[in-house]
C-alpha cells in the first residue's frame, strides 16, 4: 500500500514536472506565448491540377503566385510522384512549377500546397509598366456598337476611374441597352473580355487580375478575376461582379495579367481547382514558422508540423484530457452521479459544435422525445438488443426531423444536431428509461441533471480560450493532467456530497 | 442543523467515505478473482449449499430465451416465487410473486400481472438488462421466503433482510432493511425502504432512517422500531462470518433473511456494500474496522471473533442510545 502510494506520487510528480517543464522551456526559449494573445488567420491553399494524358511526353506548367498585397507565403509543398519536377524562375516575381514525364497512361492529379497569411494590412501592389493598349480586332457591326457604348459611357464619366465603374454597372444592369446586349452575345456572354476590350477601345490600359476568394472549407474553388486599370497616375482595382473599387480583403492574387496559369502539353481535359482551409494560430507562432529556425528541434515535433486537417483533429483530441479531469473531479471530489461515466464528455464535445444553449435544447428535446417513444417500446416486449437498435433508429429519425423542421423555420443553428453521437444518445435513453422503471423519476432527474452539469462544466473548460490555447500549443501539458489524475485516483478523503449525506450523524453527537 | 458537516468532524466520527471504501478496503482487501462468487447468485448458492449454509430453495434456472416458454409448466404448482437475475446488482430486476388469481399473478404490492409480463421480465433478465455491465445473464427462480412473523409488522409488502458487514471474518455493523409502500416492497434504501441499525452485541434496534432521515415509526404499518429485536441473532452472526470464509472476501456485505421454519438463510452477498449502514447505526465504520482488524489478528477461531465483536460493537443501554 505504502509502496504503491510512493510509486504513484513519484510517477505523478515526474509527469507533472515534465509537462510543466517542457511548457516553460517552450515558452522561454522558443518564445511561444503562454497566454492566448493575438491570433493570425493562416490559410492553407491546395491547388489540384487534373488532366487526362494523350500520347507522348507530358509537360505541365503551373504559374506560381508571389507574395503580394500584404500576403506572405509561409510554406510551399509539391506532390509530384513519378514526375520530373522543377521550378523555373522567369523573373523576380514570376516563377513556374514544371512537372514532366515521358509518357503517362491514366488521368492524374498534381498537387501544390502552400500556407499563406496576411502579414501587413496595406495592400500596395508593386509598380507595373504601363503599355499602350492594343486596339481590339472587331467586325464592323461590333465596332460600331462598341464605339457607341464607349462614347456614351465616356460622356457620363469624368475620368478613367468613373468610366470603368460606369461600364461595369451597364453590364450588371438587368435591362441592358441593345448595343450591350448585342456585344455580350457576340462575346459569348464573357463580360470580362468585353470590359477589357471596351477599355482598350477607350485607350485605357487595363489587365486581368486573377486570384482566389478565400473561403474556409471550400474544396473545389476556382480562380476568379478582377480588373486592374491604370488611371493615368496609378493602378486601381475594380471588381466586375460588383462594380466596386478596391481589392477585397479575402482576395489572394495568383497572377497579374491575362497569361495562362496552367500550360499543358501532352494532355487534355485539364482542370485547376483549389481546396481552402483556414486556421487561427498565435501570431508569435506564425512568426516562428516564418523564420523556421532549424535549431528548435522541439518545434519540429510539434502539432504545427502536421497537415492542417490533422491539426484540426488534434485540436479537438487534446481537449479531451481536460474534460476527463473535469469528470474525475466531479465524481471523486464532488460526488455527482452521472449516467455513464464518460458520457458527459461526448455530450460536451457535441456542445462545442452546437454552442451551449442550442446544444442543451437539442439534447433535452432528443432525450425527452426518445424517452416518450421508449416508454411505448417497453410495452412491446422486445429483446434488449433489438430494442436499443430501435431506439438508435428512432434517435436518427428524430435528429432528421429536428434538422428539417428547424431548417424550414430558418433556424440554421439546430442543423448542428448531427454532431450528437447517436449511439450514445440511444444508450442514454435506454438507461434512463430503465432507471425510470426501476427507481422512479426522481433518480432519473438526479442522474440526468448530474450528467448535464458535468457536461456543461466540461464544455466550459474545453471552450475556454486559454485552455484551448494551452492544450494545442503545449500538448505536453497533457502529461501534467495525467499526473494530476493519477494522484486523484489515490484520494481517500470525503466527497463533497458525503458532507451533505452524513450531516445528521454529526449533529447527533 | 447546517447543510453540510466539516470533513474533520466526519473523520473524527470515523465515518467511512466512498473513496476510502473503494481504495482502502474493497481495493485493498478484496481480490478481484473472488468477486465472481459474490456477484453471481447461482455460484453463491451452490457454494453455500456445499458448506451447509441454509439458502432459499431454488425452483429452476432459465438460461436461454426459448426456455421462457416452458416457464408455465415449471411454475404450475407454485403460488409464490421470486424471479431474479443471477448477476444482478443493487436489488435490480427482482420480481416477487406472492400468489395467483385465476390466470394472473399477484405481485407483492398486490398488483396483478399476466403471464406475458412474467415472460417479458425473464427475457429482459436474459438479455442482461439488470446485470453488471449488461452481460448476458440467466434468471433464477426461487421459492418465496416465508419470513419470520416476528418481523411481519416492520416491513410492508416485502421481505425484510438483514445486512451484516463482515471485515476479515469479524461482524462489524448490521442493519435490517424494511420494505415500505414507497419502496414498492423492495428492501432497497435508495427507493425509500427503512434502514434500522442493529446492535451487534444484542441484536436490538439502535435507530431507524428513511431517505437518510431519522424515523421512529414504520411509515405504513406505524409500528415503533425501538421494540425491534432480531431473533436467532447469534446464528445470524455465525452465518455472516461463515460467508466471509466461504468467499475469501475480507470486506463483505452479507444479506440474510429469517425464515419462519428454517431460521436465518443466506440471500446474497455483496462485495461492494454501501455506506448507508452508517446512517442507520448513527455511527461510523472506520473505528470499528480498525478494532475488527485487531480482533482478526488476535484470533483465528470464528466463534471467538464473534464473541469479541459482540463485546466490542455494542452500545451499553445507558450509553448513547438514540431516543426515539
Amino acid at each position: 500500500m505504502i509502496n504503491s502510494k510512493i510509486q504513484i506520487a513519484l510517477i505523478s510528480g515526474v509527469l507533472i514536472a515534465l509537462g510543466v517543464g517542457l511548457t516553460l522551456y517552450k515558452a522561454v526559449s522558443l518564445n511561444l506565448p503562454l497566454l492566448p494573445g493575438e491570433y493570425r488567420e493562416v490559410w492553407t491553399v491546395e491547388s489540384k491540377t487534373s488532366f487526362t494524358p494523350t500520347d507522348g511526353p507530358v509537360n505541365v506548367g503551373l504559374r506560381l503566385p508571389a507574395s503580394l498585397a500584404g500576403w506572405t507565403i509561409l510554406d510551399e509543398h509539391f506532390v509530384s510522384s513519378g514526375f520530373g519536377f522543377s521550378i523555373i524562375e522567369e523573373s523576380a516575381t514570376v516563377s513556374t512549377a514544371r512537372w514532366t514525364r515521358q509518357s503517362l497512361d491514366h488521368a492524374t492529379t498534381l498537387y501544390y500546397k502552400m500556407q499563406i497569411y496576411r502579414a501587413r494590412a496595406d495592400r500596395q501592389l508593386p509598380a507595373l509598366a504601363v503599355n499602350k493598349p492594343a486596339q481590339p480586332l472587331l467586325e464592323a457591326d461590333q465596332q460600331a456598337a462598341m464605339d457607341r457604348v464607349v462614347q456614351r459611357v465616356s460622356q457620363q464619366s469624368s475620368d478613367r476611374e468613373s468610366f470603368t465603374l460606369l461600364l461595369m454597372q451597364e453590364l450588371l444592369r438587368e435591362s441592358q441597352d441593345q448595343d450591350i446586349q448585342f456585344l455580350l452575345s457576340s462575346y459569348e456572354n464573357d463580360s470580362l473580355a468585353l470590359i477589357l476590350e471596351s477599355l482598350a477601345s477607350a485607350e485605357i490600359p487595363a489587365h486581368e487580375l486573377r486570384g482566389l476568394e478565400l473561403e474556409d472549407g471550400r474544396r473545389r474553388q476556382t480562380l476568379s478575376s478582377l480588373i486592374e486599370v491604370h488611371t493615368g497616375d496609378k493602378w486601381i482595382i475594380a471588381n466586375p461582379k460588383t462594380a466596386r473599387l478596391g481589392l477585397p480583403d479575402n482576395f489572394f492574387i495568383w497572377q497579374r495579367g491575362g497569361d495562362a496559369i496552367l500550360n499543358l502539353s501532352g494532355g487534355r481535359n485539364s482542370s485547376l481547382e483549389f481546396a481552402l482551409v483556414s486556421n487561427s494560430l498565435p501570431a508569435k507562432a506564425v512568426l516562428g514558422m516564418e523564420q523556421r529556425a532549424e535549431e528548435f528541434a522541439l518545434l519540429d515535433f510539434s502539432i504545427y508540423t502536421l497537415p492542417v486537417e490533422q491539426q484540426g483533429v488534434f485540436k479537438g483530441l487534446l481537449l479531451i484530457p481536460v474534460a476527463a479531469l473535469v469528470v474525475v473531479i466531479m465524481r471523486l471530489l464532488v460526488g455527482v452521479k452521472t449516467s455513464g461515466t464518460f458520457m458527459p464528455i461526448l455530450i460536451a464535445l457535441a456542445f462545442i459544435q452546437t454552442t451551449l444553449v442550442v446544444g442543451l435544447i437539442i439534447f433535452l428535446a432528443l432525450i425527452g422525445s426518445g424517452l416518450w417513444i421508449r416508454s411505448y417500446l417497453s410495452r412491446l416486449n422486445l429483446l434488449l438488443v433489438a430494442r436499443v437498435a430501435t431506439v438508435i433508429i428512432v434517435v436518427i429519425l428524430l435528429m432528421a426531423a429536428l434538422a428539417v423542421t428547424s431548417y424550414k423555420l430558418g433556424l440554421d443553428q439546430i442543423l448542428t444536431v448531427t454532431f450528437f453521437p447517436t449511439v450514445i444518445v440511444a444508450w442514454t435513453i435506454e438507461r434512463m428509461s430503465i432507471l425510470w422503471e426501476e427507481e422512479g423519476g426522481h433518480e432519473v432527474l438526479i442522474q440526468g441533471s448530474g450528467s448535464l452539469l458535468v457536461a456543461v462544466l466540461a464544455y466550459l473548460a474545453m471552450s475556454n480560450r486559454l485552455v484551448e490555447h494551452l492544450t494545442f500549443n503545449f500538448p505536453e501539458l497533457s502529461l501534467s493532467l495525467l499526473g494530476v489524475i493519477l494522484l486523484l485516483g489515490k484520494y481517500t478523503g470525503y466527497r463533497l456530497s458525503e458532507l451533505y449525506r452524513f450531516r445528521d450523524l454529526a449533529s447527533k453527537k | 442543523m447546517s447543510l453540510m458537516v466539516s470533513p474533520f468532524k466526519l473523520n473524527e466520527l470515523g465515518i467511512l467515505g466512498m473513496n476510502k471504501r473503494n481504495i482502502g478496503f474493497i481495493g485493498r482487501y478484496n481480490q478481484r478473482k473472488n468477486y465472481r462468487l459474490a456477484d453471481n447468485k447461482l455460484k453463491t448458492k451452490s457454494a453455500a449449499i456445499a458448506r451447509a449454509i441454509p439458502v432459499p430453495e431454488l425452483i429452476g434456472i432459465v438460461d436461454y430465451q426459448f426456455q421462457i416458454r416452458t416457464l408455465g409448466t415449471l411454475l404450475q404448482d407454485r403460488d409464490a416465487f421470486v424471479i431474479k437475475p443471477s448477476q444482478g446488482s443493487g436489488g435490480k430486476g427482482i420480481l416477487v410473486i406472492v400468489g395467483r388469481e385465476g390466470d394472473k399473478f399477484i405481485k407483492s404490492s398486490g398488483a396483478l400481472i399476466d403471464q406475458g409480463e412474467v415472460h417479458r421480465h425473464s427475457s429482459n433478465i436474459l438479455a442482461g438488462l439488470y446485470s453488471l455491465g449488461g452481460r448476458n445473464d440467466s434468471a433464477m427462480i426461487e421459492a418465496l421466503i416465508d419470513f419470520d412473523p416476528i418481523l411481519k409488522d416492520y416491513s410492508y409488502e416485502g421481505v425484510p433482510d438483514i445486512r451484516v458487514i463482515v471485515f476479515r471474518g469479524v461482524p462489524v455493523m448490521a442493519m435490517i432493511r424494511c420494505a415500505t409502500h414507497s419502496s414498492d416492497g423492495k428492501a432497497n434504501l435508495h427507493q425509500g425502504a427503512v434502514g434500522v441499525g442493529i446492535d451487534i452485541g444484542t441484536g436490538q434496534s439502535i435507530c431507524a432512517v428513511q431517505h437518510n432521515r431519522i424515523v421512529r415509526q414504520h411509515p405504513d404499518t406505524h409500528v415503533y422500531f425501538d421494540s425491534l429485536s432480531i431473533p436467532h441473532w447469534q446464528q445470524v452472526l455465525e452465518l455472516a462470518s461463515g460467508c466471509a470464509g466461504m468467499t475469501g472476501l475480507d470486506y463483505l456485505g452479507v444479506d440474510i433473511v429469517l425464515d419462519r421454519l428454517r431460521g436465518p438463510m443466506l440471500l446474497e452477498l455483496n462485495a461492494r456494500p454501501g455506506l448507508a449502514i452508517q446512517v442507520a447505526n448513527q455511527s461510523g465504520l472506520q473505528h470499528r474496522l480498525l478494532l475488527a482488524a485487531k480482533i482478526a489478528d488476535d484470533c483465528d477461531d470464528a466463534e471467538q471473533k464473534i464473541r469479541l465483536a459482540r463485546q466490542q460493537f455494542t452500545f451499553q443501554p445507558e450509553q448513547l442510545r438514540v431516543d426515539f
